[in-house]
Formats: structure tokens, sequence, C-alpha cells
């Protein structure tokens, strides 16, 4: 067993775990933040995307302990209290999700992709770049729509701050 | 249209919940005292099961227990079922073979599970399963049609001689055979349908909790259809009486089929938490989820399509092998015979139809209705025969295509389904301007100036949804009525819950009918809460698939709203002092016609039940039901075009254009229905082009991993161009057809039209991957 110290959402979390015990299951099944999910045992589906010290990181793929002492954002995080993330609110407007299983993954990849290419996306770097996020239900079509309107709202933010 | 009624695409309401992280799947259910179940599975597709060891197991740290398939039988649980009876054209009924939820004595496919072990945490109870010693003695393999068939073939089931569940026939062989002697021309084909995962992103769960004190079980499951778990359960698996069970489908993660059937896991949960007397979980793994849950098609096909001289269709011959895997799943003999051969008139007016469809038991995983269900195979094939045709007559595919086409209704085809409306001109002309198809030949005779390969492929579907008609598909062989329920409960407030036994996973319906029931009183949709996917709440139901919640399970409750709304009319007509049929419902007002006097809902409902002052031997209340069952099935119908370019020095395929027009009658939410569209494609085109299940001789699954298996990712697709034309059905009040399955069924033969008339060979085999587009390519290249 180890002591794991973080930061999750804002909030400081000390934890004992098993030393094998994944940052995913940290979440979901210890301190309750099930909005992160788990979609495949191959680290290829993304339903477990968290922000690692602002990173995009498959948390199924990282051991809790490797997470400790770094700042985590889970979907849960995003939200400034009623006010949605830019991210979320296009999500919903383009109907960017159906089941919604995949869709915090998608949501925390996405969000990355925009602040890694400072809003200036397309299509295609969408798509490749979304590789990485398995959804089943939507043919990706609305979540790239999702993700470029995304990318202007939050241009827009960024640019009022 | 109000803004949020009819044919408005709002945008919806449990989005919320979703993109919050709030969602409330199986998984994320807890429950004190919870255990975690981790199931031992055969590593081999056929053995004998000699010995099951759990001393081990027992000892490592927190397993609570063992269990094996020797204890579910002495506790008289009943076998899994398959729901649909099929007859031999011999008449003699369809060959089941036992499927015991734990195999006691014989496994048959990679994956079956022996025992399970259930401890405090699930690493626990996975190193444990781990640990567990099974000795088995190796049985011979038949891992594919072929294997199966062949004589001397090495026998599953003792029941089913030759591993032939049934062989099947529909429609006039005499007839058809006469009309092919005489044709003009003849065009022959053999397809295979390739197998398919359905791979709905949360992987299938259950926690079962048992209730010693009231004898009495709850069971969070991943279901499409509680209700229907709920009774199979019940009535079958011996777990207990419906009262004394049950069964939640909170949010669901995606179905598309494989979450209709009721698995072994589902039922080993409910039996272990009583006989431990704790709560279970159980979450499958993604390669539990490739070895367990029932994959879709799987068809062998021979055909031949028959054309007088002037090009019309005069008969369709055809002969399928399918594959139903190691066990028949509940709705697995249904699928390539009711769902298949009824649909192969396609488009068309073809007057001679036979066909035979062979089932057969394999080593493999059981397989049964997946997006679609037997008409994406029927579409395939008819649509891969109409473009061979036109091909091999040097015609122009639409064209022929044309000619052919269906254009008095009602049609009656030749194998049982009676088309009830359509316009199959309109859907290929929206499908054509779309894509410019007439521009298509300057744009390939560009692309080959730069090396690469055009083609262009054409798909005229038509599906059949809204299942169903309970007297028709009983007296086919179906074991269960096909109609949907509904309740609509007026609070005194005046807010409106609606009870509905469909079920909602990802379909949009706590938004769409809303939508419906806020367009009839002229309210908005945040007054309507829609309930579902709780036994307890909802009185019955039969769940959501084939495209059935908006014909079927939407009609049910338009049903119970013509009540609520009639016993409302009278109400205010007495509160208004006016007659009742003078009352009309405006803007969550009911308002006397003519004049300025109207009562508003809330004080309708409040009067309801005040009951101060109500008419005269009227029930105080404001709260009706009704059980819709559909008069014919629906059928949507339209055209796909895809448009491809082919590298012939890589075989790699890129989309240029893909275009849909569909006709699915009136849409309640034209947003929801192009996101459906848009997953049906992304099926459709996965199925085509990437999505290949790999078996080898000794019946392991070798694509049983998202490494393996090839989903479609974003960078695999295109964005879709949908568009639609309506005709609406007249076999319901809203004049729906069903949306959820028309991607999936049009889109495959879409793709392999096109990337073959781009190299210019017919002979491909899906999923069309580089490597045997290049092959393709190249055996051209080497013929001429
Ligand atoms: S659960 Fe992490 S990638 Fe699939
Ligand atoms: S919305 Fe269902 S998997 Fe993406």
């Amino acid at each position: 067993m180890s002591t794991v110290k973080l930061t999750i959402n804002g909030k400081a979390v000390t934890a004992e775990v098993e030393d094998r015990t994944l940052l995913v299951h940290l979440l979901r099944d210890q301190l309750g933040l099930t909005g992160t999910h788990v979609g495949c045992d191959t680290s290829q589906c993304g339903a477990c995307v968290v922000h690692i010290d602002g990173r995009a990181v498959k948390s199924c793929t990282t051991l809790a302990v490797q997470a400790s002492g770094a700042t985590v954002t889970t979907i849960e995080g995003i939200a400034k209290g009623d006010e949605l993330h830019p991210m979320q609110a296009a999500f919903r407007d383009n109907h960017g999700l159906q089941c919604g299983y995949c869709t915090p993954g998608m949501i925390m990849s996405a969000i990355d992709i925009v602040h890694r290419y400072g809003g200036n996306l397309d299509e295609d770097t969408v798509r490749a770049e979304l590789e990485g996020n398995i959804c089943r239900c939507t043919g990706y079509h609305n979540i790239v729509k999702s993700v470029l309107d995304a990318a202007g709202r939050m241009k827009v933010a960024a640019a009022a701050e | 249209m109000s803004v949020e009624g009819i044919g408005a695409s709002v945008v919806r309401k449990e989005d919320k919940r979703f993109i919050t992280g709030k969602g409330r799947y199986v998984d994320d259910v807890r429950i004190h005292g919870m255990t975690y179940a981790a199931f031992v599975r055969s590593p081999h597709a056929h053995a004998k099961v000699k010995r099951i060891d759990p001393s081990e197991a027992l000892k490592m740290p927190g397993v609570v227990a063992v269990l094996n398939g020797q204890q579910l039988a002495d506790d008289k649980v009943g076998n899994l079922i398959c729901g649909w009876m099929i007859h031999s054209k011999d008449g003699s009924p369809m060959k089941m073979g036992a499927w015991p939820a734990m195999a006691p004595e014989t496994v048959r496919f990679v994956g079956q599970a022996v025992a399970v072990v259930l401890a405090e945490s699930r690493n626990q109870a996975r190193d444990a399963a781990d640990a567990v010693v099974v000795d088995y003695e190796e049985l011979p393999v038949v891992a594919d049609v072929r294997a199966a068939i062949a004589p001397g073939a090495p026998q599953l089931h003792p029941e089913a001689p030759g591993n032939i569940i049934y062989d099947w026939v529909i429609g006039d062989e005499a007839a058809t055979d006469a009309a092919i002697k005489s044709a003009a021309h003849l065009v022959s084909i053999d397809l295979i349908n390739n197998r398919l995962v359905p791979n709905a992103m949360e992987p299938r769960a259950a926690v079962a909790d048992y209730d010693a004190a009231e004898d009495h079980y709850t069971l969070y499951t991943t279901s499409q259809n509680p209700h229907v778990a709920r009774l199979v359960l019940s009535a079958f698996y011996n777990i207990a009486p419906e009262h004394k069970l049950r069964v939640i489908a909170p949010d669901v993660g995606g179905g598309f089929g494989s979450k209709i059937y009721i698995y072994p896991e589902e039922m080993v949960a409910l039996w272990a938490s009583k006989k431990i007397q704790r709560p279970v979980k159980w979450t499958a793994d993604r390669t539990e989820s490739f070895l367990t849950d029932a994959h879709g098609r799987d068809h062998i096909t021979h055909a031949q399509m028959a054309f007088d001289k002037d090009h019309k269709i005069v008969g369709l011959k055809v002969k399928t092998h399918a594959n139903l895997g190691a066990y028949m799943s509940l709705f697995s003999s249904s699928v390539p015979t009711y769902l298949y051969a009824t649909l192969l008139s396609g488009q068309y007016v073809i007057p001679n139809i036979h066909a035979e469809v062979i089932s057969v038991y394999t080593n493999t995983t059981p397989v049964d209705a997946y997006r679609g269900a037997g008409r994406p195979e029927a579409s395939f094939l008819v649509e891969r025969l109409m473009e061979t045709a036109a091909r091999q007559l040097k015609v122009n595919p639409a064209e022929l295509r044309r000619k052919n086409f269906i254009t008095q209704f009602p049609y009656q085809t030749p194998v049982i389904m009676a088309y009830d409306v359509g316009d199959f001109n309109a859907s290929l002309d929206a499908a054509k301007k779309a894509i410019d198809y007439d521009g298509f030949p300057a744009r390939k005779a560009k692309a080959k100036q730069e090396g690469k390969l055009r083609g262009i492929g054409l798909s005229c579907y038509i599906e059949a949804c809204g299942i169903a008609p309970s007297k028709a598909v009983g007296s086919l062989g179906a074991g269960v009525g096909l109609w949907e329920s509904a309740e609509v409960r007026v609070n005194p407030v005046g807010t409106i819950e609606i009870l509905t036994g469909s079920h909602s996973h990802g379909q949009g319906h706590e938004t769409t009918f809303a939508q419906v029931v806020a367009d009839r009183l002229g309210i908005s949709i945040g007054q309507v809460a829609i309930v579902h996917g709780d036994t307890d709440k909802v009185q019955f139901g039969m769940g959501t698939y084939g495209s059935r919640s908006g014909p079927v399970g939407l009609t049910a409750i338009v049903k119970a709203m013509e009540k609520v709304e009639a016993k409302a009319k009278k109400i205010a007509a007495h509160q208004l002092e006016a007659s009742e049929g003078d009352i009309v419902i405006e803007d969550g007002q009911f308002k006397v016609a003519g004049t300025d006097k109207a009562i508003a809902l809330p004080m309708v409902a409040l009067a309801a039940y005040t009951a101060h002052n109500l008419p005269d031997g009227m029930e105080p209340g404001l709260k009706e039901s009704a059980f819709y069952d559909p008069t014919n099935f629906t059928f949507p119908a339209g055209t796909h075009i895809c448009e491809v370019e082919v590298d012939p020095n890589t075989g790699k395929t890129t989309f240029i254009n893909f275009v849909a027009a569909d006709d699915f009658g009136r849409m309640i939410n034209p947003m929801i229905v192009e996101g459906q569209v848009h997953g049906g494609l992304a099926q459709g085109i996965g199925q085509a082009l990437l999505e290949g299940t790999v078996y080898d001789d000794n019946g392991q699954l070798v694509t049983a991993s998202f490494m393996d298996y090839t989903m479609p990712r974003a960078d695999d697709l295109p964005s879709f161009n949908v568009s639609h034309t309506t005709t609406l059905c007249p076999g319901n009040p809203l004049g729906i057809k069903g949306c959820g399955e028309a991607g999936a069924i049009g889109s495959s033969a879409a793709v392999i039209n096109a990337i073959t008339d781009a190299i210019g060979n017919d002979n491909l085999v899906m999923p069309a991957t580089p490597v045997r587009v290049w092959n393709a390519v190249h055996a051209k290249q080497a013929a001429e």
C-alpha cells in the first residue's frame, strides 16, 4: 500500500492505495468521481482521459502513485459552478454525444487539443488528434463539429480574459 | 410547430448530466457490502470440463466464494433460451442445444464461463479467478460455417446433427427457378457478410442485490429492455417471480442490439447474491465484451438475380449459411430468417423470390441482432447484385435501379412484407443531386490524371422497423408480443410524467418524447419528465431495438395522451360551463373555441385532484395508460451514395463524399435523427472498410481487443452529407418510420460498390482493408 497526495479538481486529496491501483480506479472507486469511464483494457479508447498538470492523459494507463503530487482535473472539475466549460456547451449545442459514455474522455481530450493548437484547428487536425478516443454512437461527425465550435468559443473566452 | 414541439431540433435535456460527468451507469452503482465477481472462462473453443479445483483460490485474500455450473444446475436455475421458434423446410422445429449460464460439462466457445469467484475487491476476484484450476479435455473444433457443415465435422450439440440448427425457406422455389431459366440475363454473386463485434463503449455490467428479509432481488444492468430481462429471468431462468425481482437499466452506454439479451453473467450475479447473501457486482472488461457480447452478421451467400431483355428483374434466388455461434442467443434464430429474407425484395418489383437459410453451430461466440439485424445483410446482397448487374449489362446503375423501383403503394412483396408507402425516386434524386452524380465522370478523369482511381457506388436500401405487430410475429414464431406501453401522469400542479417501456441508451428519448407531449399541449419540454428503465416504476415494456421507440413507443404515448386530453377536456368544459366539443388545447390552455374563455392546464389538473367540482360520476385524478400494438412494420428507405478515391500503390481508400438521402417519415427532432444516421453510417462503413472478426482454426478469437479489431476512429471517417425526403407513414398517428438503423443498413454496399467501381474488380471482401484492395487492384492488372 502507498499513500498518494494529489490535488483533484482543486481539492487536496490523500488516499491509501494498493501499489497497482490505476488512477482511474482511485478516481472512480475510492473518490466517487465516476464521470471518468473505463471503455477498454488496452489504452485504446480514451473514455478515461483526465488532465494531469494540464495535459490529457489516459487514467487507465497511469498508476495512482504516478500521479502523486500532481494536479488532476476530471470531467467533474471543468465547469465553473453552473457555468459550463465552452467545450461542454459545444458538445451539447452540436449534439456531440448520444449515450454519453465516451463523452467525458472526448471533452477532456478535446480541451487539450484546443490548448495545444491555440484554437487554430481544422477538421482534419481534429480528426487526427481524436484518434485515441473511440465513440461508437456519433460517427464523430458532431464531435468534430463540437470541437471546432468550442475552439472558437475558447479563443473568444481567452481573448476576453 | 412550436419552438420545442415536433420538428424542432431542440438540444437534449439529458445532456447536462453526461457532459458534467454525472451520468449514472451500472458500474457507477455502489451498494454497501458489495462483492465483486470475476468469471473463470474457458481458454478452449471446445472441451470437456473434467475438474474444477477452487482450493488455491479459496485461500487467497478477500475471496468469499467460488461457485460453478454444477451448483447452478443443482439450484435448478434454467438454461438460456432462444425466444423465436423457426421451423425447417421439412417442418421440424429448430434444433436448440442446452446453454447453461456456467458450463458444468462442456465448453463450446473461448470465453464461456465455467465458474465465478466472489471477492471483496475487483482485483482480488480477478487474482483468484486466475488461481482456479480447471482440467479440460480438448475436443475438435469447428471455427466457421464451412468447417461446421463439412461431412464428418465434429458435433457441437447432440440435439443438432451436422451442426445444423434449421434449414428454412421462404418464397416460391419452382416459380423462381422457372423465371431464372427463361431469363435474358442472369447475374450471380458470392458474398461474405463479415462477422462484427458490437462494441458499445460501455461494457456490460450487473449489480445484483438480494434482500433476504423480503426474499427480493434488485438487478442494475446494462439493458435495452429491462422488462424483457425481468420476464426472462423470472419465467425461464427461475431466478424469482416477477414481483420479487426489480430490474433497473439506468444510463446505458450504447447497445446496438448487444444489450437486448439476457446473458449468463447477469443471471449468475443474481443467483450468487442470494448464495453469498451479499450484493454482487460484475463489470466486463473489453476482452470479455469481445468474447461474450453477442456478435453480429456472419453470412455466406450465393445468389442469382434474373433480368428480362428490358432489364426488368424477373427473379431472385438466394442461399445463405448463417453462423449462429456456439449457442442460440435470445433472438438469434429470427435474424437471418424473418429479419433478413423478408427484405430481399429491396426497393424493387421482383415477382419471384426464393431464399433458403441454413443456420449452423460453430465453436464461436453466439451471434444475434446487431444494429440492423438481418436487414443490412439483405440490403448488402440486393445492392451488390444491382450494382454488379448494371456493370454486366453495361447500363447506368442509378437508371437500372430506377427502372425496377416499386412505385405503387401499398406493395405486397413475395416475401411477406407489405410496403405501405415510399418514394424511392425522390430519395435517389436527392442523393444524386447532393453528390453531383452527373459530374462524376469529369471528377474521375481528373483523378486518373493524378494517378488515383475514383469510384462511385449507390445503395438504395429499404428496411422494416417499428417492430412489430404482435399477432404477425407470433404467427412467425416469436415468443413475445412486440407492442409498447405508456402511462401519462399529470401531476396536480400540471407538470407531466411520461412512463415508457422504451429505453434510451443514447437515442435522446428524454427530449424527443417530451417534444411530442409539449407539442400536443403547447407547453415547454421542461414541464415534461420521461421515466424509463425501471420495472418498479414502469409497469411493462418491450424496450428499444429495431428502431421501434418512435413508431411504437411514441405511439403508445400518443394513445395515452389522447385519453388524458379527453378527460381533461371534460373537466375544462365543466369548469368553463361549455360544451366538451368546443374545447381546444392551445399554449397550455383549454380554450372554448371562438371565445376568450380559457382555463390553464395546471388548473384543470388541480381540479382533477381536488375533485371538488368534477362532472358527475367522474373519477378523480388525471392519469391514463395505453398499450399500443402496431398494425404493420414501417419501411424507412433511402439512397446512400459514396464517392471514394483509391491509391493503386497502397490500396488505401479515401472518402471524397458520402451522401445519405433518407425517408424516415415525420421527424420529431431532426438533429437527433441526423445523429442516428451519422452513427449508423459509421458502423456500416466500419463493416465495409475496417471491422473484421478473425477466429483461427482452433476457435481462438484473434481480434479480441481494440488493438486487433479495427474500430472506426475519427480519422477513418468523413463528415457526412445527410438529407431527407418525406412520405408519412400511414400506420401510426405521428407518421414516423424510425431512423436508428438505416445508416448501418444502407452504407456498406455503397462503400463496396464505390471501391469496386474504382478498381474495376468486383471480387473484394469486407472489410476492404488496404491490402485486400491492393490485391484486387493488382489481380485486375494481372488479368489484363
Ligand atoms: S479505458 Fe483508458 S483508454 Fe480505454
Ligand atoms: S456517445 Fe456513445 S460512445 Fe460516444
